[in-house]
């Protein structure tokens, strides 16, 4: 921030909107650093209640994060070697549940996998249910923030180009060895960025959770869900579990962003 | 494969504001800001029209427990005077909302006692709380009774039972039948307004749900109903009272008296509620 990045001259009244951009998006964050009661506040993060909801949180979104590299780092590889008008397609596809209202994706997945969806109605036969289940809450998760690696990581693949792999390729590495050997070492760092956000992404999750897993202590009330219980009833404890949520959120983003600036710097030398 | 050097950043991720908007594009921003004008000038016109005829639709700003949306809606629509604009949630939603901003709403209306008591000791609202009418819990079932619950039972027992939380009047209704009858209430999911439960139950999500007796009949024939035994001793209170705060006083007294009228009484025992 210090130094300018670039020696082309901005006017200067351009700083004071960007000024308050930054007031508008930070004042409400240090409110609630502000409000917390911090000389309660480990009592209140230690009652069952919280200590549970920040368990499945943590646990759910370890989860989801998982579920997201295994099936998004594939789809992200393959959309970044792929420019067609079907690519184009599963990209909005990507892209649509990052813009959705998360109580649309809520309702969606309970029409799909609710007892009486398409999918749920399926697995009912089967014996398998997953409404108000753990479960449930990984599935809304992965479904909110899956999207979210796999843009990362695919722009982070084409702003890289393939001339590694096509050197591979000439001297003789087959797909397979290619993508192991080449691909997946220099794309790690976008990776670990990408799964950060939707780490990030996935712990803030509400609408589609409320709405498709419910809301039980230690099953499926995560710490939004608790926050959203509690806040009426005891608005301390409800700003001790946010300024959690926003200490997570800050980490993670940082993280994101930190492994992001040094690859850049370390392909730019 | 060799393409992709072509292609440093994907068409979806290209900022497409530094292109130069099209003519097209600008034509059709002004259009539909023109539209928007017209479109509210129209509105505005009717208003004034409205106005000239009879006297202004006066406003009143009204938050009512879920429970009351129907009969409430209804009730509303048989003073055109009254312009009323309502918030539907659980109660204890609706006492936070006006505690972040006190003058947000001329009526409360709670679905029970308890809440507007939080309400009224915080100085929200005015200390006279006129009685709606009382609602009692019951057991209700998806059509046709997947799960075939016969009652607070272990017929319960692996299935799927949503209650409200227990600060929100359906729950606090809830678990107050289920400890009358020494059942052990262990439900999948604790909602924060009764309509949520219902929502599950209808949808066939939940096998089982405890509702108010009056939502079990707004959800018609989407649910089959079963009596709570000494659910008559667990009575829910819905109570109204005057905004200390409100903006609009008068209208917000008019509303009351509407509902506590004989209007508001034969609309509300139409939904299943019980009159004082």
């Amino acid at each position: 921030m210090s130094r300018p990045s670039s020696a082309v001259p901005l006017p200067d009244w351009l700083l004071l909107p960007a000024a308050l951009a930054v007031l508008f998006l930070l004042v409400p964050l240090l409110g609630v650093a502000v409000r917390v009661p911090w000389a309660r506040a480990p009592a209140l993060l230690a009652t069952a209640e919280s200590v549970d909801a920040l368990r499945l949180s943590l646990l759910t979104c370890v989860g989801a994060t998982a579920v997201s590299l295994a099936l998004g780092l594939p789809l992200a590889i393959v959309l970044s070697r792929r420019d067609g008008r079907l690519a184009g397609v599963v990209r909005t596809v990507v892209t649509i549940p990052m813009v959705l209202p998360p109580v649309v994706a809520g309702l969606a997945l309970l029409i799909t996998f609710g007892r009486r969806g398409v999918v749920g109605s399926a697995l009912s036969a089967w014996g398998i249910e997953i409404g108000f289940t753990t479960v449930a809450v990984v599935v809304a998760q992965v479904f909110v923030s899956m999207p979210y690696l796999v843009t990362s990581v695919e722009g982070a693949l084409r702003a890289a180009g393939g001339a590694n792999e096509e050197m591979a390729a000439t001297l003789g590495a087959s797909p397979t060895y290619a993508l192991r050997r080449v691909t997946l070492p220099l794309m790690l760092p976008a990776v670990a960025g990408g799964a950060a956000l939707t780490f990030a992404r996935a712990l803030g999750e509400f609408g589609a959770t409320i709405t498709f897993a419910g809301s039980l202590q230690g099953t499926t009330r995560t710490l939004p869900l608790q926050i959203y219980q509690i806040r009426e009833l005891d608005t301390d404890a409800a700003l001790a579990l946010s300024l959690v949520l926003i200490v997570v959120a800050a980490l993670t983003v940082g993280l994101s962003g930190w492994v992001a600036r040094r690859t850049v710097r370390r392909r730019t030398p | 494969m060799s393409r992709s050097h072509l292609h440093p950043t994907p068409p979806h991720l290209r900022a497409p504001y530094l292109r130069a908007p099209s003519r097209a594009a600008f034509l059709a921003i002004v259009a539909g800001c023109v539209l928007t004008l017209v479109l509210a000038g129209c509105g505005g016109a009717r208003t004034a029209g409205g106005a000239a005829s009879a006297t202004e639709p006066r406003p009143v700003v009204v938050f009512a427990a879920a429970s009351l949306t129907a009969a409430f809606q209804q009730i509303a629509a048989t003073n055109p005077q009254l312009d009323v604009r309502f918030m539907f949630d659980g109660s204890p939603t609706l006492v936070e909302q006006l505690g972040a901003r006190p003058d947000v709403a001329d009526v409360l209306a709670t679905a029970d006692e308890v809440t507007m008591g939080k309400a009224a000791q915080a100085g929200l609202v005015a200390a006279d709380q006129r009685l709606v009418a009382t609602n009692t819990p019951v057991l209700i079932v998806p059509k046709g009774n997947p799960g075939r619950i016969t009652g607070l039972d272990s017929s319960l027992a692996g299935k799927k039972l949503v209650v409200c939380a227990p600060a929100v009047p359906c729950g606090a209704a809830a678990w107050a039948v289920a400890r009358n009858a020494g059942y052990d209430l262990r439900p999948v999911s604790e909602e924060q307004k009764v309509t949520d439960v219902l929502g599950k139950v209808t949808s066939g999500e939940a096998d089982a749900g405890i509702v108010f007796s009056t939502d079990a009949k707004r959800a018609g024939d989407a649910v089959a109903t079963l009596p709570l035994p000494g659910a008559e001793r667990v009575v829910s209170r819905s109570v109204i009272a005057l905004v200390t705060q409100a903006r609009h006083p008068e209208a917000a007294t008019e509303f009351i008296r509407l509902v506590t009228g004989d209007t508001g009484r034969a609309v509300l025992a139409s939904h299943g509620f019980t009159l004082p």
